[in-house]
């Protein structure tokens, strides 16, 4: 195993235009899934006169701080069907945009700790196998195997009982992924606004009809909020009440080693999850603050723990030293899943809930919210993921019957 | 890490305590005659401001009570702590 190169830093990737007065569709939000969305309007629907407007710089914000695992091993059959998509999307973008972004099929390991974990990861792979999703039960000494610097011993505090294996799981360079989507939809006739905040809403009566912003008014047919952990903010600006929480969410990174992590490793039970970048940087994420925040930082203590599991998984980790830590904010909802589609408020509609494990849907969440933006009806993929659930009760539990809610 | 001052035992490290979400979410007083959206908002929707919330903590290695606290989201600032059966310092709600 090499470190590959990187691709080349962009100069000009896409044009920083003047904002028109009006669009078919505004978009707010340039992170994955704003310019995801973008783009496959442009492409699969042919809407073109389309803004994304982003308060900060282009794929700024959760973009910018993931930890960029990529897989699609969820248990329920709703969540396999999107998850998979967009897996089957990520494997064909490099070519379709032109942009090797370093999308890497390293496979995931996800352990397990406890005999609960075992029966829980077992069942999984049966799902996953019925859904059409790559999966494999592996006993300890065949973990060892996919990744010879984990500690499998018995004598460990959490000993690893074994684990399920997605093959064709992995990686990629979230930033370039960001600029593959931004030059394409910029190509398409996309005006990607940066610098552009959105401070309220234009409506006549209870419809939306465009959006008031740090630089003026912009009229739009219809609006589609991918925000991430600002949703509610934003939402809250149209009257419009959603059922996410933000939470800080942390990662890390230590400096560079030569490449001695092959896979990506992930352990619900002990949490930490782990991977390698190209660059050589050992990339490490927990879970997120039990409490509500908007601070970009988290707490000490969670880093400290996450620290602890993964030198006991990986006791040549002990040496290595932290170079950053940094947070997100992101949006969870009451069953783990993401809301995807139409709101209450005529001609706005919602991206959002992608808690901890948005970056992975990209493709997905933006061909789905492209769909309903483009015909205003849901596309079978998120029609199961409307706000309407949490009435009806339809839930699509993934908390803790995922392998860990990322 | 937050400093959070529990009313009965002082301030003390974050990690003593358990987060319970938004604080003054009355149970529905006529459960029978909710709608199903009245359900939904009472189960499933929470406030979620950028700067001051109110917000129980439960002093789980200490005292083990329940209590209020008042903390900006935005900057992680502990504004006030207070009884379950004290309103929020400052009124609104
Ligand atoms: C530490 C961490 C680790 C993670 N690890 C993983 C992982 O390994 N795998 C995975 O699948 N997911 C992971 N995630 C989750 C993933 O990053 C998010 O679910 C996903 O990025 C959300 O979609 P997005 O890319 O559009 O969000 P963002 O990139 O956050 O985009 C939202 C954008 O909206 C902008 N915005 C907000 N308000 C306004 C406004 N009023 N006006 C204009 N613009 C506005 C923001 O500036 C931001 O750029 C992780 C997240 C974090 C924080
Ligand atoms: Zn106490």
């Amino acid at each position: 195993m090499t470190a590959e190169p990187l691709p080349e830093h962009p100069d000009f990737l896409w044009r920083t235009p003047e904002p028109r007065s009006s669009y078919d569709v505004v978009i707010v939000g340039a992170g994955g899934h704003g310019l995801a969305t973008a783009y496959y309007l442009a492409r699969n629907h042919g809407i073109t006169r389309v803004a994304v407007l982003e308060k900060g710089w282009l794929a700024g914000g959760n973009m910018a701080r993931n930890t960029t695992i990529i897989r699609s091993n969820y248990l329920w059959d709703e969540s396999a069907a999107i998850y998979e998509h967009a897996l089957k999307l990520w494997e064909r973008l490099p070519e379709e945009l032109d942009y090797d972004f370093l999308f890497s099929q390293r496979g995931v390991l996800n352990l397990a700790h406890t005999l609960q974990d075992v029966r829980e990861g077992v069942r999984r792979v049966g799902a996953n196998r019925l859904n059409g999703v790559d999966a494999e039960w592996l006993e300890p000494d065949e973990v060892a195997k996919v990744c010879p610097i984990l500690n499998v011993s018995p004598r460990t505090r959490y000993p690893v009982l074994g684990a399920t294996f997605q093959p064709r799981a992995g990686i990629a360079k979230h930033d370039h992924v960001a600029w593959a989507l931004a030059r394409r939809a910029d190509m398409l006739g996309v005006d990607l606004i940066q610098g552009c905040e959105v401070t309220g809403f234009l409506k006549d009566g209870d419809r939306v009809v465009g959006v008031e912003t740090n630089l003026g008014r912009i009229h739009a047919g219809r609006v589609g909020l991918a925000a991430a952990g600002h949703s509610s903010v934003l939402a809250e600006r149209a009257g419009l009440r959603l059922p996410v929480q933000s939470h800080p969410l942390q990662a890390l990174v230590s400096e560079l080693h030569e490449p001695v992590h092959p896979t990506v490793v992930m352990s619900n039970h002990v949490h930490v999850y782990v991977s390698q970048a190209h660059k050589g940087e050992l990339v490490m994420g927990a879970g997120v603050d039990a409490y509500n925040g908007y601070g970009q930082r988290g707490s000490f203590h969670v880093i400290e723990r996450q620290m602890a599991a993964a030198v006991e998984l990986f006791p040549v980790f002990a040496r290595a030293h932290v170079l950053r830590t940094w947070g997100g904010i992101v949006d969870v909802t009451p069953d783990a899943s993401p809301i995807i589609g139409a709101t209450p408020v005529e001609n706005l509609y919602v991206n959002c809930g992608w808690g901890t494990g948005g970056f992975k849907a990209t493709p997905a969440a933006g061909w789905t919210f492209a769909h309903t933006l483009a015909t205003g009806e849901p596309h079978p993929l998120n029609a199961p993921f409307a706000l309407e659930r949490f009435t009806t009760g339809a839930l699509i539990d993934e908390h803790g019957a995922a392998a860990v809610a990322h | 890490m937050l400093l959070i001052t529990c009313p009965w035992c002082g301030p003390r490290d974050e990690t003593e305590y358990h987060y319970g979400g938004q604080a003054h979410v009355p149970y529905p007083e006529r459960p029978a005659d909710l709608t199903d959206e009245q359900w939904a908002a009472y189960v499933f929707y929470r406030d979620n401001p950028k700067g001051p919330f109110a917000e129980r903590w439960m002093h789980g290695t200490g005292c083990r009570r329940w209590f209020n606290v008042l903390r900006d989201t935005a900057t992680h600032e502990v504004l006030a702590s207070y009884r379950l059966d004290e309103p929020r310092p400052g009124g609104n709600r």
